[in-house]
């Protein structure tokens, strides 16, 4: 009952990320590529709720900001004018998964004040709407790339398992192969391999189709195992002496016992693979300038001015965990109700 | 080993250099050390001994100086030497006869102590200060210069300063006229001919001619050779070299440099060149107290040092524009010989002289100022930095960032816009290229990021790509396959004569279109003849008329759309006296002799 609870919380929380993400047109405030060059490395906007002269305002609202005189990436809050938020307000056009298009914003603030809730970045970019923006690419890039491995892994398990013999063999050497091989130095050598000048859809597909055929070896030996076990239970041979063919007992008997397996495994490969999109993106291998992704937003980092004076930079990082941490929960959830109905 | 003086302790010292572990050696150390208190006591000015007095005064002695380096120098040769950092060292090891000061941008003598043009400004002849030895005590004279100069233009030692004294097509003729007069002879008169010197280490013949005959010079003087087989007339002397770790180099006791007291220069005892890998690693060293300057830092790290300047006991120099220019530009090479025929395409556009002034007035230069160099630096519309004040154009029009007149110049060029924004060109195809960068350089990768989103105002759609540096030499130098790219030049001397082999038609950097074999364009062959006549014209005022059309020539065709430069941005310990950075190259220890550390420090300097 308690791990049902956890299932749900962490269910509930991955699934209301996830339709941020998604939405992140409608949630951000701002486009991502915008350029504010006058607020790069801003701070994040204080929320005020008491204004200067001390009166309580039921509507939060935001001050304009100004650079500091003489000051590099100094601003401080001008108190002459008071901006409040809004809740869905027009501003820059976007679509949602490319199928609808609006200008409506969850929240907004008045110009010339502006709303970064978790700062800005080196061209004065609004960080939390690259965030969620990066979000969709991350995220989508480690979906699509799970699937990839899990209906890889799971088409050779099952037929290595199924046929057994030579089939089985010359799969399974493979599976080692692809087990051995240091898979984040292969990922960089892979795209050294690709020309230079792609456009961002070629390189996003090329980084799924890379981390996705990458990653079905482990899949693939968990499902045969499950297969070579159940192919030898009574139903089952009792089915095939009822004349039923191939694939009739591997959809009807074999794949439903699978399942429970590759959800595990797909809870645990979305974060594995959102983190090598990340590592590679980190590493400029992925998506280029402007488009955001949470690698190449996390690369910024690796200036040690920002390192130690922008923290709202580690912004993409903190939902990196927070999404690897729904998706363990998921996993870990669904490895005990298998165990549980296993006993 | 030769000694000039036997009770000399330095020399003493100097025998049992290398086996510190051993502990007999220690104890000639700590009696070196207790009779004198310092590493290599400066000789005492010796009658008929020509000294170059300076305006150093009050001075210590004493003290270790600890700089970083990015990378470790490859070579002490200072023939075949091309890396800045093995320049850097070399330049400590060893002098030139004519010297270009840091500070006032001036030629002013060294080991020459006077020279005469004549009229025509085809000979030069130097008088060398007498009595002078290089730093293992061997005496210098005329013969060691027509030696040097014998190795910078030989042909199969391929010297990087070799095209320099190349003039009118034929080598420098050198000749000794007597013990301590050279007569220097040019195909054709040269302007400033006297910067040519500057930087040309004199090196000892007694000490490289048998390498040199045997065929052996090339790989003469390298990290490891041993200390004795290297001397020079700079200030200091090689002593030890760890590999991946640090140089050390000593006082030269011999050198020829005295202050206003009558006391040799130099002040330090010792002079360290630490191998720092990356600017964030030297950060991290100088604000430990490891090193004592900190050269070329970047503006963000650079407000990072100035927060804690005081309490630190630093003192931060920002000496204004460099030299450097960096630029866009798109590659308007003949690829008739090459395969890329969409490359040839694209060309079209560039060669589109409203096609490049749209850019160029596109281009946010403040913005780029501020954001990629926090606001220390200069917004550039010429290829002379406004701190090269000599040679700068003050007439450049400056014209202001304008997306309109950028929009108005691509109609006029016959460029359309799609309903979505998008730029057409006159057959229809959208506007779409690429900027290459390197990657490892952050600076020039924010300029391409800003540009692109300039471009992006006027409908162009462009992609940053970021090649690794060799990668990017090989395409714009070599292949030719790239459509733009962002690049920085200059930063070593002020005079626009090194300058040449960029602006010339049939230079070697002549980088948006390479091998030209005739000038492609009126406008390069009108800077072809305006570079060659302020080549040979000999008054700077004549020159710099000259010179100032090419600015105006370049400014208006926009073969390279220059962007910003950086400040040079330095930090010192405070205790380091007389410490005077500047705006060329070396920025901080051109003066080393001079350099000394006030008296609370030196003990702690000496303990480390």
């Amino acid at each position: 009952m308690k791990g049902k609870r956890k299932l749900v919380i962490a269910a509930v929380f991955l699934v209301s990320l996830h339709v941020a993400i998604l939405c992140a047109g409608f949630v951000a405030p701002y486009s991502p590529t915008v350029q504010n060059r006058d607020f790069a490395f801003a701070p994040p906007t204080r929320i005020h709720l008491v204004d200067s002269r001390g009166s309580w305002h039921w509507r939060p609202f935001v001050y304009d900001w100004e650079p500091r005189p003489n000051a590099i990436y100094e601003y401080e809050e001008s108190r002459s004018g008071r901006r409040p938020v809004h809740f869905f307000v027009r501003g820059a056009e976007y679509t949602v998964a490319g199928i609808f298009s609006s200008n409506l914003h969850l929240f907004g603030v008045d110009a010339p004040a502006q709303l970064f809730l978790v700062g800005t970045d080196n061209y004065g970019r609004d960080q939390f709407s690259r965030v969620l923006y990066g979000g969709q690419i991350s995220v989508a890039a480690g979906l699509l790339a799970t699937l990839t491995s899990l209906l890889l892994g799971l088409l050779i398990g099952c037929v290595s398992g199924f046929y057994g013999g030579w089939v089985d063999e010359s799969a399974m050497r493979c599976v080692e192969i692809f087990l051995v091989l240091p898979w984040l130095y292969l990922l960089l050598a892979v795209r050294a391999f690709l020309p230079l000048h792609i456009t961002p859809v070629h390189a996003f597909l090329l980084l799924v189709g890379v981390i996705g055929t990458i990653g079905w070896a482990r899949p693939a030996r968990l499902v045969r195992g499950i297969v070579l076990s159940v192919k030898t239970r009574k139903y089952v041979i009792a089915s095939r002496g009822f004349g039923a063919s191939d694939t009739y007992i591997l959809r009807r008997h074999i794949l439903p016992e699978t399942y429970g397996v590759l959800l595990t495994q797909a809870a645990l490969l979305v974060p594995q693979y959102i983190v090598a999109e990340v590592a590679l993106s980190y590493f400029g291998l992925g998506l280029s300038e402007p488009l955001p992704s949470w690698g190449n937003l996390l690369a910024s980092l690796q200036q040690y001015n920002v390192l130690v004076s922008c923290w709202w930079m580690f912004a993409p990082a903190l939902a990196l965990v927070l999404i690897s941490f729904g998706y363990h929960e998921v996993a870990n959830a669904f490895h005990e109700q298998l165990q549980s109905g296993s006993t | 080993m030769l000694f000039t003086n036997n009770c000399n302790p330095a020399q003493l010292r100097h025998g049992a250099r290398g086996t510190i572990v051993s502990r007999a050696c220690l104890l000639c150390l700590l009696f070196a050390y207790g009779l004198t208190g310092f590493a290599a006591v400066p000789q005492p000015p010796q009658r008929g001994e020509d000294l170059l007095l300076t305006d150093n005064q009050g001075g210590r002695y004493g003290g270790t100086l600890v700089v970083a380096q990015r990378t470790e120098p490859k070579s002490l040769n200072p023939v075949t030497a091309a890396d800045a950092p093995s320049r850097e060292v070399i330049g400590r090891l060893m002098a030139d006869l004519i010297h270009i000061n840091r500070v006032s941008q001036q030629t002013e003598p060294a080991l020459a102590k006077s020279w005469s043009m004549s009229k025509d400004g085809r000979t030069f002849t130097i008088r060398l200060r007498h009595g002078l030895r290089f730093s293992d005590g061997q005496p210098f004279d005329a013969d060691d210069v027509v030696f040097s100069f014998q190795l910078y233009l030989d042909e199969k030692i391929h010297s990087p300063q070799r095209d320099l004294l190349i003039i009118g097509g034929k080598p420098i003729e050198v000749k000794k006229l007597d013990q301590y007069t050279v007569r220097f002879t040019l195909a054709q008169p040269y302007a400033a001919a006297e910067r040519l010197f500057d930087s040309l280490a004199i090196m000892p013949r007694h000490l490289l001619a048998r390498p040199y005959q045997e065929g052996k010079f090339v790989q003469a003087w390298t990290l490891a050779s041993s200390p004795d087989e290297i001397a020079g007339m700079g200030p200091f002397r090689m002593k030890s070299y760890v590999p991946g770790q640090k140089l050390v180099l000593e006082r030269n006791p011999y050198y020829w440099k005295m202050d206003q007291n009558k006391n040799r220069l130099p002040y330090l005892d010792e002079l360290v060149f630490l191998s720092v890998g990356n600017e964030d690693a030297q950060m991290l060293r100088f604000v430990a107290g490891d090193t004592d300057i900190i050269s070329r830092v970047g503006a963000e790290n650079y407000a990072l040092l100035s927060r804690e300047a005081s309490s630190r006991g630093t003192e931060l120099f920002d000496l204004g524009p460099s030299l450097e220019y960096n630029f866009l530009v798109f590659n308007l090479n003949d690829l008739k010989s090459k395969n890329l025929d969409r490359l040839a395409a694209k060309q079209a556009w560039f060669q589109e002289l409203k096609f490049r002034q749209a850019v160029s007035a596109a281009i946010d230069r403040e913005g780029i100022v501020k954001l990629v160099y926090a606001g220390r630096g200069a917004p550039l519309w010429g290829n002379v930095s406004p701190s090269n004040k000599y040679w700068v154009d003050q007439s450049l029009p400056h014209p202001p960032r304008s997306v309109e007149t950028a929009r108005r110049l691509l109609r006029e060029a016959g460029f359309s816009w799609r309903p979505d924004g998008q730029l057409l060109d006159r057959s229809g195809q959208p506007v779409e290229f690429s900027i290459v960068t390197s990657s490892s350089n952050a600076q020039r990768m924010k300029m391409a990021t800003i540009i692109q989103d300039d471009l992006s105002n006027l409908g162009m759609n462009v992609h940053v790509v970021p090649l690794e540096f060799r990668a990017l030499i090989d395409r714009v130098f070599q292949t030719y396959d790239y459509e733009a790219s962002i690049m920085g030049l200059g930063g070593g001397d002020a005079d626009p004569n090194p300058e040449m082999n960029v602006w010339l038609s049939t230079g070697s950097t002549h980088i948006w279109h390479l091998g030209e074999s005739k000038p492609a364009t009126d406008w390069e062959s009108q800077i072809d003849q305006l570079m060659q006549k302020q080549m040979l014209a000999l008054k700077y005022s004549e020159r710099k008329h000259l010179y100032d059309q090419v600015q105006e020539i370049i400014g208006a065709n926009l073969p390279c759309i220059f962007l910003a430069t950086p400040d040079i941005l330095i930090g010192a310990k405070k205790s380091l006296a007389n410490f005077k950075p500047a705006v060329l190259e070396p920025n901080t220890l051109w003066n080393v002799e001079g350099l000394y550390f006030a008296q609370e420090i030196q003990a702690s300097a000496l303990s480390r």
